[in-house]
């Protein structure tokens, strides 16, 4: 009954932002270090040797390069639908079926009029439909969150299942050649609807209109007055209403944005880079733009530097599994493990420790 | 119809087992007031835990023939350690270091599933099989152990007997959890600490202690839904994401039987046959159709979803204070 | 007294949050059998040193003696087990469990859990002090005062000798606030220590037998209560010798600027909380609201606000011409585009006032963000404005881009006056405007009122100290069960008769 405690935590409001960035670092070095040894527990090879390897892979050639640049185009896309939403305080865990729809639009518009449209036309007709679909996906469950509240962590991500099941349906539906339960290459031959390379490279398109669209959402949520309303909303809807901002509206718009950008994250996978439908497509991108998004603090310019973090380690990860003929799913433990030191660093960030100085009394 | 039923039944019952044990041990999570997102990658964890476990033990005793107990104490033993090392991480990041539940649970899933399929991944390299999974035929027959007169019992024995003893265990702690959470002292202190933390502090109740113990024996449970998958449905059979989407039926369960664990019983079973209906609808040669199908538990929750938060009744509420951190000297 | 032996004995507790230093070097001495009033104005650390026996936080410096002992209370559960309780002024009650679930929470009796055997045992301490408590009632259903019975009884279930009770008559009204002083001398009488955290000064001469006085978080000095007096205690408190004088410029040409007539609120739950309240708000005067917390007066402001919804009844703002215009369904956007200058300090600064978590810049913002053309918002003026409110209030900041969370409680509260008063309203609605403020800032606020006051603003004033009210307002309209139980006017009224008509309706049949 009578020990004191031995440390006592207090939180700690003023932590200047280099102090931040420096205990963040501390942890993303700790967790490479944790991981190396990991890998060679499980794998025998030198970590080093290893993260050498990553790095080869990531950046060894340009095609290499050009695969992180389209990888982190497409997880930036849909980690700009999401940064809106979540600050709103929004939890849309519907990136995936959000993306999804916006993929399936474009490959119904592909697969319907690609030879009736003329090519320029055909790809206007995609981006519409691509958003539309996503801006559904997006809506529906803010439509219940703004009216009766509705868990919207549940409901995004049940719609993701909804999603994944209706591709499954259309892949069906669209299978190319009969029976193989595959669509494959989509205009294989006319590329009717592929958008078209840019300064020689397929992706550059994607790059650019990725680009566009960071500047775009950032200044959106900084300068903007729908960005100052959906940050008051995420904060406290007494005051949003207290002031006069219509919380029920900017939910709703704010999620109509989110699925819009998502439904264009499924375009560019289907229009500039994969050419194809999977049930797969989009990945698993709407839970890592979760961690993407989150870990920037929803700042669009800061999430460019952890769009890079993870799909570096990804990337990284599979040239680990070639060259070390390791299972593809490394890359998923070390950026779990990362993804942990960086989460539990936050607390360094809010708290401090303080330690009691024993028997001294004031006189 | 009768015949439909006794072959129906039975399957769903050992489709909804995995979701059951995964909804129960949500659940207690989510009672401390843990939103866990990381269930799905745990009950991979819980898996794959097992399947070492059980690989390990059938090449180490290869030879001198398998001891049932031991074929089945040693893959529960690492299901259950590896399902509490994932709990563990859980609570020492959300709770000692209150980092974002949400956050947290997803990176949780994405180490787990990845875990869980690199060593799957790993073990089939090892033992050098020519299809990308593993059998463990040998463990998997002890597991599925069935009582030995429900053959002779008919219908009755098919619909209530024919399945091995983690399902009855699952069913069991479904039971048992009901009873705890609302009958007994811990309980009740748990409830409090899930709507309230500062009210239960206040009362003199350990929340950290609390939130870790059910977080901890809510993912040991739903782990061990990844072990019956393996062991018992796929005939000890791993292979990389089958498991599938499961983990997150689970989590939806949970909202499904409005955080009462005994509905779960009944729940899990009926979405365990929602997950099987395609199969048992005649559909002919349109297999597109099925996949729209296969849609009804995910469609069946998001409509309980909004129907309980359109009737906003105060008993069906999620835990209060459920995905958020505690602090006792925040003011 | 006889020499007595304390039970409690706090010997030089210091505690800080952060820069602030709440309580500093505090002694004090607790006996069995006695009722301490712990009085101090607000912000004096009163709770937070009650927090520290009950192990809600835990003294930076310092050592707490129990019957002699020197002890470690490191949480909630220490302090039980040496048989300290307290009652927090915020309830700490589970909302969806019983009233006998919540007594047994945490409890490690021995044996299953019996809420049969628990409710008798409630029974018994119900009888022994005079409670009456439903055991199976959800807390709820329960009303305010039934609340804190739950909360005392659990601490004396628990089995506490020293009670500490943090403003318990705040939100009880005479009635039980004599029932509960009833329940609190059985208490002493069967010998438990009881300290009462106050500010009223009638209520600490009426039930104590001693009175601890803490001053910006120091130990003044503590007297016998029937050898103390008002006005000592007083300037005990507040550190200087005061008299209460709040300047009262005579109004000017006071006419009608809101008209109020059968206004009928009910909460979602279907609870009505205004039941036909008619009155004039005036242009050049303070109207000043009266009555016991949670009677009404955050619907009456919020349904002027544009913030409730009225079921029945009409609020009308006359303009300057004289032409009324109907407020009722209109939401704060609309009611401002009608070109409708209203302000409202709200009761709950940080939850809807302002946003904690925003700079100073932005949370000027949250009035005007909509002033600039285009899609963009404007981030100079609100800067400029937020520059002017620091210095002309001497808000006390680090800066303007410091998050408003971080301020002190007058500090938050200069931002929130400062910023409506910039929008030069028409009308002008505070409620609770110097809650927690010391008394230098709530001087501030009652000369920026006046100030308003002169230039033709029509101001309300909802408080709870009546000395104030009486002092500060021109009308005072008294609020009882959400209905209107009478206006008096400020100048020829007096305590007694406002109390009274805070208590029941028979203050005037209606309103003016």
């Amino acid at each position: 009954m009578n020990k004191e405690p031995l440390f006592h935590i207090t939180r700690n409001s003023n932590i200047k932002w280099y102090k931040a960035w420096i205990i963040r670092a501390i942890a993303i070095i700790l967790a490479l270090i944790l991981c190396g040894i990991i890998t060679s527990m499980t794998t025998g090879l030198n970590p080093i040797g290893v993260y050498g390897t990553m790095i080869d892979g990531v950046f060894g050639t340009s095609r290499r390069i050009w695969m992180l640049l389209q990888n982190m185009a497409i997880l930036l896309c849909i980690s700009l639908a999401l940064a809106p939403a979540f600050k709103m305080k929004f939890w849309n865990l519907g990136g995936d079926g959000q993306s999804l729809m916006g993929a399936l639009g474009a490959a119904a518009v592909m697969i319907l009029l690609g030879d009736r449209l003329p090519s320029g036309l055909l790809i206007i007709v995609m981006i519409v439909v691509s958003i539309l679909c996503g801006i559904i996906w997006a809506v529906i469950p803010a439509f219940f969150k703004a009216v009766f509240n509705t868990n919207e962590t549940l409901f995004t991500l049940m719609m993701n299942y909804v999603a994944i099941q209706l591709v499954a349906f259309f892949v069906i539906v669209w299978e190319v050649p009969r029976g193989s339960g595959k669509i494959g290459i989509i205009n294989q031959n006319t590329q009717a609807g592929w958008f078209p390379s840019l300064f020689g490279s397929k992706y550059m398109i994607n790059l650019l209109v990725v680009i566009i669209l960071t500047v775009l959402i950032y200044v959106y949520m900084n300068y903007t007055k729908h960005g100052y309303e959906l940050a008051v909303v995420g904060e406290s809807e007494a005051t949003a209403k207290y002031v006069g901002i219509k919380t029920k509206r900017v939910v709703i718009r704010t999620m109509v944005l989110s699925g819009a950008l998502c439904g264009i994250a499924g375009l560019l996978l289907v229009g500039g880079s994969e050419h194809t439908l999977t049930t797969t497509l989009v990945d698993g991108r709407g839970f890592t733009g979760v961690m993407v998004a989150w870990l920037a603090k929803f700042n669009p310019l800061v999430m460019i530097l952890t769009t890079f973090l993870l799909v570096f380690l990804d990337r990284g990860a599979t040239e680990i599994t070639t060259i070390y003929g390791l299972n593809d799913s490394f890359g998923a433990i070390i950026t779990g493990i990362i993804l942990f030191f960086i989460l539990g660093s936050e607390f360094f960030l809010n708290y401090r420790i303080a330690f009691r100085k024993s028997g001294k009394e004031a006189a | 119809m009768f015949d439909f039923l006794v072959s129906f039944i039975p399957r769903a019952v050992t489709q909804g087992i995995p979701l059951m044990y995964g909804s129960v041990g949500e659940t207690i999570t989510e009672k401390s007031g843990n939103l866990n997102l990381g269930t799905a990658g745990i009950m991979y964890v819980g898996g794959i835990s097992g399947v070492i476990g059980a690989f390990l033990y059938e090449n180490g005793a290869g030879k001198n023939g398998m001891n049932g107990f031991l074929a089945i104490f040693i893959p529960l033993i690492c299901c259950l350690l590896g399902s509490l090392i994932m709990g563990l991480i859980y609570c020492f990041l959300t709770v000692s270091l209150r980092a974002n539940q949400n956050v947290t649970g997803l990176a949780l899933t994405t180490f787990g599933v990845g875990f869980g399929n690199f060593f799957g991944g790993s073990l089939i390299k090892l033992s050098g099989s020519d299809v990308p999974s593993i059998a463990l035929s040998k463990t998997s027959a002890f597991f599925s152990m069935k009582l030995p007169f429900a053959n002779k019992l008919g219908w009755f024995g098919k619909i209530f007997l024919s399945y091995s003893f983690l399902a009855y265990l699952a069913i069991a702690f479904a039971l048992i959890a009901a009873i705890t959470i609302s009958k007994t002292r811990t309980g009740l202190n748990l409830r409090a600490i899930g709507e309230s933390p500062a009210t239960a502090d206040a009362a003199g109740i350990n929340v950290t202690r609390y939130k870790y113990f059910a977080t901890c024996i809510g993912a040991m449970v739903s782990g061990l839904g990844g072990l019956y998958y393996v062991m018992d449905y796929a005939c000890g059979i791993w292979s990389n994401d089958a498991f599938g989407d499961r983990g997150w039926l689970a989590i939806a369960l949970v909202i499904f039987t409005i955080w009462r664990p005994g509905h779960s019983i009944w729940a899990s079973i009926l979405f365990g046959g929602l997950y099987i209906l395609h199969i048992f609808i005649p559909t002919g040669t349109n297999l597109a159709i099925k996949e729209i199908y296969q849609m009804a538990p995910f469609v069946v929750t998001i409509i309980v979803l909004i129907f309980t938060s359109v009737r906003n009744k105060k008993e069906n509420q999620p835990p209060a204070s459920l995905g958020s951190s505690y602090f006792r000297e925040d003011r | 007294m006889e020499e007595r032996i304390p039970v409690l004995q706090l010997k030089n507790i210091t505690k800080r949050f952060g820069e602030i230093t709440a309580n500093e070097d505090v002694s004090l001495d607790v006996y069995q059998g006695e009722i301490l009033a712990l009085l101090g104005e607000n912000g004096s650390g009163k709770t937070t040193l009650m927090n520290m026996i009950s192990g809600i936080y835990f003294p930076d410096e310092g050592e707490i003696i129990v019957r002699g002992q020197k002890v470690s209370i490191t949480c909630p559960k220490d302090a039980y087990d040496l048989g300290v309780g307290m009652v927090h002024q915020h309830f700490k009650l589970v909302d969806v469990l019983t009233a006998a679930e919540n007594i047994v929470l945490g409890l490690k009796e021995k044996g299953a859990l019996d809420i049969k055997a628990a409710s008798a045992r409630i029974k018994e301490i119900c009888d022994r002090y005079g409670f009456s408590v439903d055991p199976n009632q959800k807390i709820y259903n329960m009303s305010v005062s039934q609340k804190q019975t739950v909360e005392i009884v659990k601490v004396l279930y628990r089995g506490a000798d020293i009670l500490v009770l943090d403003e318990p008559t705040a939100v009880l009204t005479p009635q039980e606030t004599e029932k509960l002083f009833n329940v609190m001398r059985n208490m002493k009488a069967d010998g438990k220590s009881i300290i009462i955290i106050t500010h009223k000064l009638h209520e600490v001469l009426e039930i104590s037998d001693r009175v601890a006085i803490l001053r910006k978080g120091k130990y003044i000095c503590d007297v016998v209560t029937k050898d103390a007096n008002t006005q000592e205690l007083t300037d005990a408190m507040v550190g200087r010798s005061v008299a209460l004088n709040i300047e009262r410029p005579d109004p000017v040409d006071p006419s009608p600027k809101i008209v109020i007539e059968g206004l009928t609120v009910k909460s979602s739950d279907g609870v009505t909380k205004l039941k036909d309240v008619s009155f004039n708000i005036n242009s050049g005067e303070i109207l000043g609201i009266a009555g016991i917390s949670g009677n009404g007066q955050k619907e009456l402001l919020e349904s002027i606000a544009g913030l409730q919804r009225v079921s029945k009844g009409s609020i009308s703002y006359i303009d300057d011409d004289g032409k009324s215009i109907s407020l009722i369904g209109m939401d704060p956007l609309e009611i401002s585009n009608m070109g409708i200058s209203l302000s409202f300090v709200p009761e709950d600064r940080l939850g809807m006032g302002l946003v904690g978590n925003m700079d100073l810049s932005q949370n000027m913002a949250l009035r005007s963000f909509r002033n600039n053309k285009g899609i963009f918002v404007d981030k100079k003026s609100p800067h400029i404005l937020a520059e002017h409110v620091v210095e002309e209030l001497e808000v006390n900041t680090p800066g303007i881009s410091t998050q408003v969370r971080k301020l002190s409680g007058g500090n938050v509260q200069k931002v929130l006056v400062g910023r409506e008063i910039a929008a030069s309203p028409k009308v002008l609605l505070t409620a609770y405007a110097v809650r927690g403020l010391d008394i230098n800032s709530s001087y501030t606020i009652y000369d920026l009122l006046n100030k308003q006051k002169k230039k033709g603003v029509a101001v309300v004033y909802v408080g709870e100290d009546l000395d104030v009210l009486l002092e500060l307002c021109d009308r005072i309209l008294v609020l009882c069960g959400g209905q209107v139980s009478g206006i008096v006017d400020g100048r020829s009224t007096n305590k007694k008769e406002v109390g009274l008509m805070m208590t029941s309706l028979t203050g005037g049949d209606d309103n003016e």
